[in-house]
């Protein structure tokens, strides 16, 4: 019933960056000191030489992987959204958005999974400030086949991205055919009573709430939203068309993130009763993973709950 | 003794016109914020000597292939500072002279701070104090990559290096050994509004005498101190900073805020503000120019 766990994507990400410089000689990784953590010392290990540490130092690795950029070289940053995103945010700003140039930065521990790090290692509101950023991209892979695919695409893309990957083993929503398409929403169930919208890791328990939901008589269509800027207007336009009423469901704080991204598209698109499930701009705990889900509604039988209460009005 | 005077002789004329060039971009300065009637003014004086040195002497540039893969790299990381740039540039032949009175104008591509998606000649935008050294960092190391004879040189100010961002990259680039990364200081002893002294008129340096120069060594950097106003200095200085030495080099350039025109030296209210007419006269009375 449940969706199979899949491979941790920061193992994904390693790996599948060692690969891309196998043959991409622009290819190089910084590391916040954080490589055994993100795993990008899986890189290390494969290119010795392209691997730079950086030291417990992110404002300067920003602003050193904007000047690499500069000498035709193709950096990918790694350490943790809290070192990537807010720590030296201003760089981010100044340095990569601004000026366009070709540095990824690829922030693990993206959520609540963060090996019960608690709430300074929990930045619940990176969607909000990166989608917010004008010439920044978003991109939050639901599993381990999709962020190997959105790294891959990421090294085509000339210009920053930024990408939320997640610590841990989450559970596997696509097969190995599964296509990336920057920019596009997945429609990853059907269903006509109702649209559960996801990002990221949430969207795998999403589509185990609507067979929760299937067994009471909810028919609950799941569409997932990788890329949240650019935006996929025309598919939330059309789920909204489809099923009249949308759930956004986040590990992340429903302001300005997924839940305000899609009540912005629908307010000026086509006005339609929308529930926002995530975190309400609250601060978070040292838990284990499955306690925080439970904690903070996000997992299927938590969701299915909040779904089902759910009062809409007469359509 | 007879070729060693024709040398001596040549570099002679040489710094004069390096301190012609430094006098001109003073100039062109003064001349832009007073058509504007805004920007920066006491910094940018204080470094028109460094200026005029890289521009005309020490980088490896090449103004009319302003992409050319081999040039040096030039970071203006007190990007406030972006007319004692442009003024270089323009009388370097990167742009015309007359541009500059685009400045801060709608649709021009000489912006408050420098852009370098907007002007070809500048290697890093700058603006938000404390980055440029980080960037320069990056292409020192870029450079060491692609295995291409290639100096980052970055210009700070003295009290931008309060700001953290410095100290991580002085770190990292001593760590690296990167002899290819060069920092240049401007070391006026003002910033823009500094720390009160005794009376509210009385603002305190950024540094205590000789901090700067004690804190790079102490980062693993070789140091070098030079007065920033006496060119013959200045070019030795930048170009000793340039050998390889398996370190990184700052130079620490001593110059004096508003440097050349007299009622603005020394004093911190010239850091940013708009010239009266009678102000102007006066100025460029005083830098060598005729018109009022």
């Amino acid at each position: 019933m449940s969706l199979p766990m899949g491979r941790a994507m920061r193992e994904v990400f390693g790996e599948t960056v060692a690969e891309l410089a196998d043959h991409d000689p622009r290819i190089v990784m910084l590391d916040g000191d954080l490589g055994s953590s993100t795993k990008a010392d899986i890189f290390e290990h494969a290119h010795r030489d392209r691997f730079l540490q950086m030291g417990i130092a992110e404002q300067n690795m920003i602003g050193v992987a904007a000047g690499l950029a500069t000498m035709g070289l193709m950096p990918f940053i790694s350490t943790f959204v809290s070192f990537a995103v807010v720590r030296p945010l201003d760089q981010v700003r100044v340095l990569i958005a601004q000026t366009g140039l070709n540095v990824k930065l690829t922030a693990g521990y993206a959520g609540l999974f963060t090996g019960m790090a608690g709430k300074t290692h929990h930045i619940v509101d990176d969607i909000s400030i990166m989608r917010a950023m004008p010439g920044m991209v978003t991109v939050s892979p639901a599993d381990d086949v999709e962020t190997a695919q959105v790294i891959r695409w990421a090294a085509t893309y000339d210009g920053p991205v930024y990408v939320r990957i997640v610590r841990d083993a989450t559970q596997r929503l696509f097969d190995d055919d599964y296509a990336f398409r920057f920019g596009q929403a997945v429609e990853v169930r059907g269903g006509g009573d109702l649209t559960l919208i996801g990002t990221g890791a949430q969207t795998p328990r999403l589509v185990d709430a609507a067979e929760l939901l299937a067994a009471d008589g909810i028919d609950a269509a799941v569409l997932h939203l990788p890329t949240l800027k650019p935006l996929d207007v025309a598919a939330i336009v059309a789920a909204a068309e489809r099923t009249g009423r949308l759930v956004s469901v986040e590990e992340h704080t429903v302001i300005g993130g997924l839940g305000g991204a899609v009540a912005e598209v629908l307010a000026e698109h086509r006005p339609t009763p929308l529930r926002r499930i995530g975190l309400q701009d609250t601060y978070t705990v040292s838990a284990p993973n499955d306690v925080l889900l439970d904690l903070y509604g996000l997992s299927a039988a938590r969701v299915a709950d909040q779904v089902r209460a759910m009062q809409w009005p007469a359509s | 003794m007879t070729t060693t005077r024709g040398v001596g002789s040549a570099e002679s004329a040489a710094i004069a016109q390096l301190s012609e060039m430094a006098r001109r971009i003073r100039v062109e300065v003064i001349r832009t914020v007073n058509h504007a009637q805004v920007g920066h003014i006491g910094g940018p004086l204080s470094a028109a000597d460094i200026l005029a040195a890289l521009y005309f002497r020490v980088l490896r540039i090449r103004p009319n292939e302003s992409d050319w893969p081999d040039r040096d790299r030039f970071i203006l990381s007190k990007g406030h500072s972006s007319l004692v740039q442009y003024a270089a540039m323009a009388l370097r032949g990167y742009f015309p002279v007359d541009e500059l009175r685009t400045f801060d104008a709608l649709g021009s591509r000489l912006q408050g701070h420098p852009d370098m998606r907007l002007l070809p000649g500048i290697d890093m935008s700058t603006g938000s104090l404390g980055m440029g050294l980080s960037a320069g960092l990056g292409m020192a190391l870029g450079a060491r990559f692609a295995q291409r004879d290639v100096r980052a040189f970055v210009l700070l100010g003295d009290g931008e290096c309060q700001e953290g961002q410095v100290w991580e990259a002085a770190f990292v680039a001593a760590r690296y050994g990167l002899d290819n990364l060069i920092a240049i200081v401007d070391h006026n002893k003002l910033q823009q509004y500094g720390w009160p002294g005794n009376t509210s008129e009385i603002r305190l340096p950024p540094e205590e005498p000789g901090e700067l120069v004690a804190k790079w060594g102490a980062f693993g950097w070789r140091v070098l101190e030079t007065d920033g106003h006496d060119m013959p200095a200045v070019v030795a200085s930048l170009e000793g900073a340039a050998e390889r030495t398996g370190r990184p080099t700052v130079v620490v350039a001593h110059t004096v805020k508003g440097r050349g025109v007299s009622f603005m030296e020394g004093d911190y209210r010239w850091h940013s503000k708009p010239i009266k007419p009678e102000e102007f006269a006066a100025a460029m009375s005083e830098l060598g120019e005729a018109e009022a």
